[in-house]
Parts: structure tokens; sequence; C-alpha cells
């Protein structure tokens, strides 16, 4: 009795299970077409999964795959593109009407702040690289970079053994990027006062920007105000809009 | 296993309509300035139904979402066919060469006796390896542009940042060119098998064994 009656009750389950399959997936892919058919970013339903889901992405590339010592490949400044895009938040390009009196202020976990002119930042070892820039729209373009690492202005503001983030501040409208503090210590990761053999110009970020090959555009602040040092994660003008927060390459 | 084929189906889908989205917001390949691989897609607009997202940043949580689970079910799926053995019916391998000759030639009306076969014919075979083989692409060619300095090995494989985005962007053509021609298969030799593809029960007539 037993022997004949556990298959068919297997059957029988087999059979449910198969039938309730095929209608998640019917219903799955009908909100799938809907979400297609919407151009959805995923609504108020979906998105926050979505953006969980962007978290766990961000663990992944700033915990398993980012190397705080593998260099960005470097060229050669002939290899230089013919033209690098940039952009401004502001309604105007942003321009600081007395360049002499421009600070840097680097605060928050720090056991000695500072606040640093762009001759102070000069008279440090300078760092001068070309490397590609990569957007997240797609495109990449070569430049030349002149500037001081980030690792050396951490040695004059030793931080406190709580400090984990830094919050790099503009004066384009407060246009600002969090960064992990291992990003930010990789040997090109620099603040940057030259380009292509030039100073810096407004329309890159004058008088100093953040620059690194190790993440994507939309992370490298330009017209630096400040660098704090947090605990705690801080956001960013486009990381708060939805785009990966970590946004290493 | 007829699970992991639909939500391959579906997560595919996902990633191609993210894909197209995020392809607008740099509609080229090449740096910046130029010069441009050869492409008809430049500055090219896909339609709203084809596009997944919104905007850039609701494409990329889209596409790397549904990167997850869309690997992991090549993965199980791949796994299922090691487990079984089934992979010896589909894998294409060199003593298949011959075979499939034979096969083309029936197809093109050289031949008049249909060529002996398995489960699966010479040119089923190659078609079902290269799909796969292109899926393994497909996400190298990803790594390469999600994460090019980590990956930067694998980014020079492919001849580069915008090289990789060039061969990511193709495959999506085949795999649609695959999958157009895998339907109306379907539906002009063994109808049947979509039906049993859905449910699990086959109630056709087996054509490689009249």
């Amino acid at each position: 009795m037993t022997e004949t009656a556990t298959p068919r009750r297997h059957d029988a389950t087999r059979q449910g299970l198969d039938r309730r399959a095929f209608v998640q997936l019917a219903v799955a892919g009908g909100a799938a077409s809907l979400a297609a058919a919407c151009g959805w970013d995923g609504g108020n339903a979906i998105r926050p999964g979505l953006l969980d889901i962007s978290r766990v992405n961000d663990w992944v590339g700033e915990k398993i795959l980012f190397s705080p010592t593998r260099l960005a490949r470097t060229y050669s400044p002939a290899e230089r593109s013919a033209m690098l895009p940039s952009y401004f938040i502001s309604a105007m390009m942003p321009m600081l009407v007395n360049p002499s009196a421009w600070r840097l202020r680097v605060d928050g976990l720090v056991r000695q702040p500072l606040e640093l002119s762009v001759d102070d930042l000069m008279r440090m070892p300078p760092v001068s690289y070309t490397v590609k820039h990569t957007c997240v729209e797609g495109w990449s373009a070569i430049a030349t970079w002149h500037g001081v690492p980030v690792s050396a202005i951490v040695e004059y503001c030793r931080p406190l053994p709580t400090a984990r983030y830094i919050n790099f501040v503009s004066f384009d409208s407060g246009y600002s990027n969090g960064w992990d503090l291992a990003s930010a210590l990789h040997p090109q990761t620099i603040l940057a006062y030259g380009m292509n053999d030039q100073p810096l110009t407004p329309a890159h970020g004058a008088p100093l920007r953040l620059y690194s090959p190790t993440k994507l555009g939309y992370k490298l602040t330009k017209y630096l105000v400040s660098m704090t040092f947090t605990e705690r994660r801080p956001g960013g003008y486009w990381e708060d809009q939805g785009y990966p927060w970590f946004g290493g390459i | 296993m007829r699970l992991t084929h639909w939500v391959t189906v579906l997560t595919l889908a996902g990633m191609i309509a993210s894909g197209l989205q995020i392809y607008e917001a740099y509609a080229r390949f090449g740096s910046r300035g130029g010069p441009f691989f050869p492409s008809p897609f430049d500055d090219a607009h896909f339609p709203a139904w084809s596009r997944l997202g919104g905007w850039l940043a609701g494409a990329l949580n889209w596409h790397f979402a549904l990167m997850w689970p869309l690997v992991t079910v090549g993965l199980l799926y791949l796994g299922y066919l090691v487990r079984n053995g089934e992979w010896r019916a589909l894998l294409f391998r060199p003593r298949d060469v011959r075979g499939a000759i034979a096969m083309a030639k029936y197809y093109l009306r050289l031949r008049k006796d249909h060529p002996p076969q398995g489960k699966h014919n010479p040119l089923q075979k190659l078609a079902y390896t290269s799909i796969y083989f292109l899926g393994v692409l497909a996400v190298l060619t990803g790594l390469a542009i999600y994460k090019p300095l980590q990956f930067g090995w694998l980014t020079a494989l492919f001849g580069g940042f915008q090289a990789a985005r060039y061969w990511h962007f193709w495959i999506v053509w085949i795999f649609v060119g695959f999958t157009i021609t895998h339907v109306i298969l379907v539906f002009a030799v063994d109808p049947a098998s979509l039906r049993a593809m859905i449910t699990g029960w086959y109630r056709g007539r087996f054509p490689s064994r009249d």
C-alpha cells in the first residue's frame, strides 16, 4: 500500500509545484514587461530593493575587489585625449571672488585640523601622472594631473582611529562626495591643482579638486573647500540620487 | 531545470533593456574626441519600450542587480549539466564537425536523407555550445567594463575599456538573433516542447525517434 501511495503523492506534489512555479513566473513576467513598458527605475515598490542590492555591490567593490596597492595604467602625455568634458551643478561656473583667501579645511575626526592654501600644497612633494578618466556614462579620456597625494595630507592631520570615511565638500552649490578611507589612501588618489601641465582651470574645478583613476568621474569632487573625517558614511550629490556610492572601478 | 530557463529569459530581458538605457548616456565606442569603433548605432536612441530604468542611475541599479540572478542561474544550469552528464548531449566537440557538415547539407537540400543523430543533432550542439560560450563572454566583457582597474588584465584582453564596451554591446544582438531563431524553430519544429518547457510534461512525438 504505502509503496504505491508514496510515488503517487510525490507526483501530485510535483504537479502542484509546477503549476505554482508557472503562475509565479507569469506574474514576474507581467511585472517585468510592465517595468519595461514604463521605463521604470523600479517605482516605489522595487527601487528600495534595487538600492539595497546596490549597497551589497558597494560592499563587494570595497571589501573584495578593491586593491589598495594595484595601480591604474599610466600613459605618455602624447596619448592625451583631445578633450575632457566637465560640468558643474551651479547655474554659473563656480569661481572664487578672492582666490588668495581660499583655504582647504581639513577637519573632523583628526588630531591636527589644518587650513591649507594652494601654495602650502605646492610646497609638498608633488605627484604627476597621465591616466584614463572613466565616466559612469561610458566615456573615457586621457589627461595628465598634478597634485599631492591625499595620503600625505593624512600624515599631517593624523586621523583618529574612529575615522573611517572622508567627506569631500565643494563650493559648487554644496556638491560633495563621501569616500572610504582605503580608496582615499590609494597612492594615485591626489588633491590636484594642475592639469595637462597648466594650473587647474575653473572648468575643471579650480583651485583644487580630488582626482583618482580608481573611481568614476562623479566621485572626483571639484572646487574643494573641505575634507572632513567621519565615522559614519557620508552621502554625496549623485550618490543620494541613486548612483552607486562606492563608484570604484 | 525549466525554472533556470525562464529565469534566464526574464533576467536577460531586463539586462538587455537596462543595457540599452545605459547605452544612451554615451552612444559611441571610443575615447572622447575619437577615433571611434565602426557601429551603425552611433548616437542611436532606442524606443522607450525597449529601455528599463528611466535614467542612467536607475538603469545601472537594475543592471547590477539582475547580474546576480543571471550569473547564479547560469552556474546552476552548468552544474546540473555536469552532474547529470547531460553536457555530453549538448557540447559541440571536434568530432561533431563532420556531422555538422552533413546536417547543413541536409538542410540546404544537398542531401536527401536525415543524417543519424543522438538527442541533438550536431548543428544544435553547435548552437547551444556557442550560446553558452557567448554568455560567458558577456559576463567577462561586463566585468571588464564594471571594474577596468581591478580586472585590468581582463580589460586589456578585450582590447581596452572602449573595446570591451563594444564587444559587450554586440553580444546583445547575437543573443537577440539567437532568441528569435530559437523561438521560430520551437514553433516550426516542435510546438509541443513549448508546453513541456512550461508544465514539465511532453505530449508530442520525438521527431528524432521516428
